[in-house]
């Protein structure tokens, strides 16, 4: 029988964390901060007296070789966990992601593993502005040879966790700062969500929001909202942008016929530029109306709380999208 | 070098031989190959003058310790022993290369003997170095983990970031710098305030050794101590090796007409030919005769020119091949 109990998602990973580090000799969890009590939001508590020094291993901010060290860890048999507590610091660590993580087994004809999580925080607001805010996944799923997650739940938080781990490949697993008080049911046992798959939130008929990460928490509020407005909303979480679940997307358009994407990267040849894409080439026959986005302004994010409150988007935002979709002109 | 403290068999002094010779024939017949034809188009940096460091450091390993490699492949390849003859199918972007053609020159891999690749981005692979030795260290293994890379790969913060923490954690890894004092077109004099390269070590709390690269038996000793020492937990050591590159930075020119460097230059490194200097010594010992010498010349000839059939009678890979190998499902 499966114990189910109520967990913030930070719990969940921490959990993940002890699990999959307790159940394989070849798992340890590397990155700046991982010993500090706080650092990593919490997901970190307790391992470092568990599993001592030698499998939780605090470093040096060396971002780009603490990367490369992690992957030829993964070379020699280990299945890192490599934590960067904050995306933007990752952009030091692109050299090592890009050339060597993403490449190495196509490069060498199929020679090597790489199976390595590589976790990436999205860690914003508060003022934290332009260099402590970027959520950098489509400069990610840009580059072939990576998989990438985006949990939303506390549930997924710990599944996607373990998958990412018991994969053979390099896989992105970006989750959002402001999902870690989130509560949910989670298993007690180790369980997988599969990479690969998206998964309805909520059903509805008249617009489909798809949305990535803490938008789908912000995206199943507008969509309460509009319920009283008599417009039903289907919610679908991305979950896993690469590979990406085209059919679920494609399916819900086949039956509301309106799409929205939901994403809190820039909107320039972001995710939601990408999935657009595929909804309008590939949905376009059932599109009753344009497929519509809404992602970052193509701005640095600010540290003025007024003008937070302009750049990020919320509940509010999507909804004034969604009536604007469902206007008289569509 | 007196020959009284030579501790070496004759046997690895052939083996030593028959190496840098390999890796010299192979790289002459790729020079003239890209000379006279475009039956290589890749990009190839050759190894020609540098024969003994890849040998003298591979000759000190074993085969399930890790080598790590740069764009200027070949010499490691052969050294950690890959297959010649997938090595040129690569060159020719052969399905049978060692890298099923995908690679090219500077990318090739040789996994069954612990030849784990190289990157042609400068300085790339020294942290995967030094994270292979970490795994080591976690599994407690004994094995030990290798990182060539050039005199340009010092001006990389990698280097720096990647000594600091191989030394912190007392990693089973050798550092070996081939300084061949040209990164690219830039001489070393225009490119490092402190051309001492063996000195950064300190720094990090780590022994640093500079050795004549030219003599592959001091390259096999300094590395021999140092995967002892690496061995029994005792931590990294960066090793530089001075060198010449005798072509240019990429192809098979000699550069001279570039007004990069001079002739008496390359005259002076070339009278320091590395396997020339082992085979007086050999001779001296009496451990090489003429006609050893002349049978070795002539098998490792037929051994390149049999890899260069191979390579050209191999088929391109197939177009669906494209789409091959990205990940592991």
């Amino acid at each position: 029988m499966i114990k189910m109990r109520r967990l913030l998602y930070h719990q969940a990973i921490n959990e993940a964390l002890h699990q999959l580090i307790e159940r394989d000799p070849r798992v340890f969890l590397i990155g700046q901060g991982v010993t500090s009590p706080w650092y990593v939001g919490r997901t970190t508590v307790g391992l470092i007296h568990r599993f001592g020094p030698k499998r939780i291993i605090d470093t040096p901010v060396s971002e780009n070789s603490i990367t490369g060290i992690a992957i030829g860890a993964a070379l020699a048999g280990m299945r890192p966990i490599l934590v960067h507590p904050r995306m933007d610091f990752m952009y030091y660590a692109m050299d090592q992601l890009a050339n060597h993580a993403a490449t190495w087994r196509y490069m060498f004809g199929n020679q090597f593993s790489i199976p390595l999580t590589i976790w990436g925080i999205v860690n914003r607001g508060g003022g934290q502005a332009a260099q402590h805010s970027q959520s950098l996944q489509a400069i990610f799923m840009h580059i072939p040879g990576f998989k990438i997650v985006m949990p939303s739940t506390p549930y997924d938080a710990k599944g996607l966790l373990v998958s990412a781990v018991e994969d053979n490949n390099p896989v992105l697993y970006i989750d959002d700062r402001w999902l870690y008080n989130c509560e949910g049911e989670v298993p007690e046992d180790l369980y997988k969500v599969p990479i690969g798959k998206g998964i309805v939130r909520r059903e509805g008929k008249d617009v489909t929001l798809a949305a990535t990460s803490y938008m789908v928490v912000e995206a199943l509020k507008a969509a309460k909202v509009l319920e009283g407005e008599g417009i039903d909303i289907e919610v679908i979480d991305i979950r896993s942008l690469k590979p990406l679940d085209k059919e679920i997307l494609i399916n819900s358009v086949k039956k509301t016929g309106r799409f929205i994407i939901v994403d809190g990267g820039w909107r320039t040849c972001g995710v939601s530029a990408e999935i657009l894409s595929i909804i309008t080439t590939e949905a376009y026959d059932y599109l009753k109306a344009p497929a519509l986005r809404l992602a970052l302004p193509d701005v640095p994010a600010p540290a003025s709380p007024a003008l937070e409150k302009v750049y990020y988007l919320n509940s509010e935002k999507i909804i004034v999208k969604v009536r604007e979709l469902m206007s008289d002109k569509n | 070098m007196k020959i009284s403290s030579i501790n070496i068999s004759s046997e690895i002094l052939h083996k030593m031989y028959v190496t840098m010779l390999r890796i010299r024939l192979f790289e002459e017949k790729v020079a003239d190959i890209l000379s006279n034809s475009k039956e290589i188009i890749c990009p190839c940096h050759l190894y020609i003058g540098q024969e003994a460091v890849a040998t003298g450091v591979c000759m000190a390993l074993n085969k399930d310790d890790y080598v790590f490699s740069t764009h200027r492949s070949h010499g490691h390849y052969l050294a950690k022993g890959g297959d010649m003859k997938r090595l040129m199918a690569e060159l020719y972007g052969k399905e049978t290369g060692c890298s099923k053609g995908k690679g090219g020159s500077m990318h090739v891999a040789f996994k069954d003997v612990g030849f784990m690749g190289s990157s042609a981005i400068v300085a790339g692979t020294i942290p995967l170095a030094v994270g292979a030795a970490f795994a080591f260290s976690i599994q407690g293994s004994k094995r030990v983990s290798v990182a060539f890379f050039g005199d340009g790969a010092t001006h990389e913060g990698t280097f720096y970031e990647s000594l600091n923490f191989a030394s912190l954690k007392k990693l089973p890894v050798i550092f070996v710098c081939e300084n061949n004092q040209y990164s690219t077109h830039m001489p070393i004099s225009a490119s490092l305030a402190d051309v001492r390269i063996y000195k950064k070590a300190g720094i990090f709390k780590m022994p640093g050794i500079r050795v004549d690269g030219n003599d592959v038996i001091k390259v096999f000793e300094v590395t021999r101590k140092a995967v002892e020492e690496a061995r029994k937990g005792n931590g990294p050591t960066l090793i530089e090796c001075l060198t010449y590159r005798w072509r240019g930075h990429v192809g098979p020119s000699y550069d001279l007409d570039k007004g990069l460097r001079s002739k008496e230059e390359l005259d002076y490194w070339m009278r320091r030919c590395p396997i020339k200097r082992l085979e007086r010594l050999m001779f001296k010992l009496g451990c090489l005769t003429k006609d050893q010498k002349d049978q070795i010349y002539e098998n490792v000839k037929k051994e390149v020119e049999e890899a260069v059939i191979f390579a050209k009678e191999s088929p391109y890979p197939k177009e669906d091949e494209l789409y091959k190998d990205l990940l592991n499902d």
